[in-house]
């Protein structure tokens, strides 16, 4: 590709290769953030798309952005997302059964039309050729981009920096709380869980007659159901906590069943079998 | 001398004024402030009519401008006074039978501890009625129309703790109210036609006519129409003269002065004063003549059947008035004499009733005739001036009623062709009836036996023994005495000028020709003379009175009144004028109002709420649309991007 | 290839990330499928610039990551104050005018 031919029709094959194989990864990336069903897996496949787009950038000859989405996209903000989805809790998966009746159908035809018609569009302008970038990064890209931040866009270039302190100012106060009032000291603080009556000693450890000691299966009262008490609320609250009140109970019988087979007594039925004390009653 | 017109008003007024907001420091001797101020009222009326009669006949016209009342650009109405020799007939009849009647009512409510308003609105009535005469158009006229319907209203139910005078009161009023939106439709219709409603302006003298004739006949119609239900409602002819007689329930007094004497007459009044209207509509004047015929026929026959003096005096006033309406339709040959039998009229039924209250002050408060009977001996004076009166309406020869009521005979046939006799036939008919039932009022309270010696026991059954039982010791004996002279002299006065009065106006015409300048006079042509008809009226008279005589003079009456025919029956039912307006009036507007009640509920209703419920409905259904969720906007806008861009496509294709 | 199959693909990520944007109820699911659209756009800007041979389309992709990052600061900060006071992250839990 000469400099005096800038206009160009076509790509490199290997760009080919590379668009097709990169473009499929990207829309299954892109799928997989709306539908899958933890918020942290969304995240991931979204990182995946971005780090997909920021190859394209970068074959597209936008060699500043294809990094910065690299180092700023999809590293601090989409870190900055898993960090907010682990404040909400990681494991905690979205229902997908529709509560809005017609929402998903007509999100469907809408994104459906939406698309057709911005192909249609796209295919319908002809763009046949292209000019590429060459001439553009002949100074080197960003070198080409900081002459026309600070030429022409520099007052968008300023005012997009006035934007992202406000924003930073505006996400603290939206998350900051004032303390109105003082904080309670120790004794304050156990007087008044005497007060409203809170379990105060030690809470039971987990695990049942210490065959399982993992802090997700619940201690067993001795009727054999599981105590409420002996494992975490936030694991509870996720739905992780095993419970193997059945199970151990099958365990406990199992367990006498060889017992007396091991000192060999006999299993004796009801029926024959009466203590001479009763029987004499 | 003009300037003596609004004091002549302002007496009574002044005395309304003191008598109802002085309160009970005026309790004892504040009636001698009403006396007082209407007998200065009365004084005024004289001075005004000498210095009337100084002037010559043409010029007997005052007017007294006193303010400039609704001064809007094309609508002047002023306060202004016309005194002429119309309304000084009426100041002078008012002021004198008021003033004779406020003094009788000192004796008459000696013992009623509410005296002192009971003046009071005497003194209103009076001041009222004064401006009504002596309006100079037709909306101060209104004013006072509708003060003497006050007046009347507060005086008929002045004994309120009877439900009957309660009910009295209220019916005269709502019975009056129709007659008024006649009067005020009528002024209404002057507006629209003339463009003004004075009278000077509109209905002009003899030697210039007025606005009037300029006016379609199509349209002077309408007004007098109007006026003429005006008059009816006020002066109690059919089809609105059923108040009258519930009216009696008021005090005796107030049924002589307003009842009998003037307010009634003030539908003659209008009548008269508006005759330049009336006399350009021959249709209207028709019905004015048929609507008197009616009435006098029909309040005689309801005088003969009643058993309650005042009542039957109710029947009689309401025929007598009959009379002025006839003659007042037929036009300028009858003005004159309506208001001549008015003025006589006005003195011998006051004291027909001032000596009904008289016997009735005398006789516990009894009412009914039937427990009369030999009073002549124990109340001379009453029986003198009341059967002087009773000569004087019967129009025995020589007597005021002889004089006005026999010129009013003999205008109906001077009205020509059929109507004349027919006209003429029923004022004779009317006349023979006359003699009958005040000859049979006169029998029934003053000779035959003593029947209230030994009254029998009321039944409660029988309607005209009612008011009976309102007078306390039912059962005690009364003992009949002549009234104090305070009562006595205003009846002597008052049959003094129903002896005379009609000789005098009569002799040498000399009401004629006070009254010709302002209504006019026509001869007419009468096809019988006027001696023939003088004979004929007596010749009815003597037959009445011979027929009354034969039935209450020669044998005893019952003192309960026997089942009698259906006619009298039906005349003591007032010919069941009540149960018309019951069947007719108040079940048609109660069928009216139910059906327009249901109209407006189902269809009037209906289209508004169901414009409501349809926008309710609507407004339900796009409520959905505003959940609240986030992503049911997000879909909207969405939606929304998608149909821009499509437009955006559509647009580069086209 | 041409590159407007850039654009092509950049269009459908769009449709996705919009799509996602109104089938997914947790507000932190719902932001990332904003930033999808973001960066379907970006691409689209730089594959405009390669086009056009100018570098202008790149300048507006760079704001626009400024932009997203400003927001998504924003819009996490909300979602957490959200998720304080109502206990949950749902976009559909927020439909009243009261807590």
């Amino acid at each position: 590709m000469s400099a005096q031919h800038l206009a160009a029709y076509t790509t490199s094959t290997g760009e080919a290769f590379q668009f097709w194989v990169l473009g499929t990864v990207a829309v299954i990336g892109a799928l997989c953030t709306v539908f899958m069903r933890k918020a942290v897996h969304s995240a991931l496949c979204l990182a995946g798309t971005m780090i997909v787009l920021a190859v394209f950038y970068l074959a597209n000859g936008a060699y500043f952005l294809g990094i910065v989405q690299i180092v700023v996209y999809t590293g601090a903000i989409m870190m900055l997302f898993l960090f907010v989805v682990m404040l909400v809790g990681v494991t905690a998966a979205d229902s997908l059964k529709e509560t809005i009746k017609g929402q998903r159908w007509l999100a469907l035809l809408c994104g459906i039309g939406f698309g057709v018609l911005l192909l249609a569009g796209i295919g319908n302008a002809s763009l046949k050729e292209f000019n590429g970038t060459g001439q553009a990064n002949a100074n080197g890209n960003v070198e080409g981009l900081a002459s026309l931040i600070f030429t022409k866009y520099v007052f968008a270039f300023e005012i997009t920096g006035a934007l992202l302190i406000t924003a930073a100012v505006g996400a603290m106060v939206l998350t900051h709380r004032e303390r109105t009032e003082r904080a309670k000291t120790q004794r304050e603080l156990s007087e008044q869980r005497i007060r409203e009556g809170t379990y105060i000693p030690p809470l039971p450890a987990p695990g049942v007659y210490a065959r399982h000691n993992a802090v997700d299966i619940a201690g067993l009262l001795p009727d054999g159901t599981p105590s409420e008490l002996t494992v975490n609320k936030t694991l509870r609250a996720r739905g992780q906590i095993r419970d193997v009140s059945t199970e151990a109970l099958n365990d406990l019988r199992a367990l006498e069943q060889r017992a007396e087979e091991r000192l060999e007594r006999r299993a004796i039925e009801p029926e024959t079998f009466k203590r001479p004390e009763e029987a004499s009653k | 001398m003009e300037n003596l017109i609004a004091p002549l008003i302002a007496a009574p007024l002044l005395g309304a004024a003191v008598l109802l907001v002085g309160g009970r420091r005026l309790d004892r001797g504040g009636h001698w402030i009403g006396v007082l101020l209407s007998f200065v009222s009365f004084a005024l009326g004289l001075v005004l009519f000498a210095d009337l009669l100084g002037k010559g006949a043409g010029h007997r016209t005052l007017t007294q401008h006193l303010f400039s009342w609704i001064p809007v650009a094309g609508f002047q109405a002023d306060v202004t006074f016309r005194l002429d020799q119309l309304s000084m007939t009426f100041v002078l009849l008012i002021t004198g039978v008021g003033s004779l009647i406020h003094l009788y009512s000192v004796g008459y409510m000696a013992h009623d501890e509410r005296r002192r308003r009971f003046f009071g609105y005497l003194n209103l009535f009076l001041a009222a009625m004064l401006l009504l005469v002596l309006a100079d158009n037709y909306l101060l006229l209104y004013v006072g129309w509708e003060g003497v319907g006050l007046a009347s209203f507060l005086l008929i139910g002045f004994w309120q703790h009877k439900p009957s005078a309660a009910t009295a009161a209220k019916k005269a009023f709502l019975v009056n109210r129709v007659g008024d939106m006649g009067l005020s439709i009528a002024i209404m219709l002057m507006f629209t036609t003339f463009g003004g409603f004075a009278f000077g302006p509109l209905l002009g003298t003899h030697e210039e006519p007025g606005l009037v004739g300029g006016a379609s006949e199509g349209k002077l119609t309408a007004i007098a129409l109007m006026l003429l239900l005006a008059a009816c409602g006020k002066s109690a002819q059919v089809p609105l003269q059923s108040w009258l007689g519930d009216a009696m329930e008021g005090p005796t007094p107030v049924s002589a002065l307003i009842h009998a004497a003037t307010m009634v007459t003030a539908g003659v009044y209008l009548i008269v004063r508006s005759g330049a209207i009336f006399n350009a509509a021959p249709d209207a004047q028709l019905a004015v003549t048929v609507v008197g015929a009616v009435t006098l026929l029909f309040g005689a026959i309801v005088g003969c059947a009643k058993d309650d003096i005042k009542k039957a005096l109710a029947g009689s006033t309401m025929s007598q008035i009959g009379y002025m309406v006839l003659a007042a339709g037929l036009g300028p040959i009858g003005y004159v004499f309506a208001i001549m039998h008015l003025v006589t009229h006005g003195f011998f039924k006051a004291g027909l009733f001032l000596g009904a209250g008289s016997v009735m002050h005398g006789m516990n408060d009894e009412v009914d005739m039937r427990r009369y009977g030999g009073l002549r001996k124990y109340m001379p004076v009453t029986f003198v001036t009341f059967g002087l009166g009773y000569l004087a309406i019967i129009g025995f020869p020589g007597l005021s009623g002889f004089f006005s009521k026999d010129k009013i005979i003999e205008a109906a046939f001077a009205k020509g062709g059929t109507e004349g006799w027919i006209l003429g036939g029923a004022a004779l008919l009317g006349a023979a009836i006359t003699a009958f039932y005040m000859t049979r009022v006169m029998l029934m309270t003053f000779f035959g036996e003593e029947r209230w010696r030994n009254a029998p026991a009321p039944s409660p059954a029988e309607p005209s023994v009612e008011p009976a039982a309102e007078a306390g010791g039912e059962h005690a004996v009364p003992h009949p005495h002549e009234s104090p002279k305070v009562m006595t002299i205003p009846m002597i006065v008052l049959a003094v000028g129903s002896v005379f009065g009609g000789a005098f106006f009569s002799i040498g015409d000399r009401f004629l020709n006070w009254l010709e300048p302002v209504t006019g006079h026509d001869h007419g042509d009468s096809p019988l003379s006027a001696g023939v008809i003088t004979g004929a009226t007596m010749v009815c008279l003597v037959v009445g009175v011979a027929l009354a005589w034969a039935q209450y003079g020669g044998k005893p009456v019952p003192a309960l009144a026997p089942r009698g025919s259906l006619l009298t029956r039906a005349a003591r039912r007032d010919l069941l004028q009540d149960d018309f307006n019951h069947v007719v009036l108040v079940r048609g507007g109660e069928h009216l109002t139910r059906s327009l009640v249901y109209l407006d509920h189902s269809l009037v209703d209906g289209v508004v709420n169901g414009t409501a419920a349809g926008f309710g409905g609507l407004s339900g259904r796009l409520r959905r649309f505003q959940n609240g969720f986030a992503r049911s906007y997000a879909v909207s806008m969405f939606g929304g991007a998608a149909l821009l861009v499509a437009a955006t496509l559509l647009m580069r294709a086209v | 290839m041409n590159p407007v199959n850039y654009l092509y693909l950049a269009a459908l990520l769009f449709t996705i990330g919009a799509t996602g944007v109104l089938v997914r109820r947790n507000a932190i699911v719902v932001f990332m499928c904003v930033e999808l659209m973001l960066n379907a756009c970006n691409l689209a800007f730089v594959t405009f610039s390669r086009m056009h041979g100018n570098l202008d389309g790149q300048i507006i992709a760079f704001f626009t990551m400024v932009v997203a990052a400003a927001e998504v600061v924003v819009g996490l900060a909300i979602i957490v104050s959200l998720f304080r006071t109502r206990h949950s992250a749902s976009v559909d839990d927020a439909s009243l005018m009261k807590l």
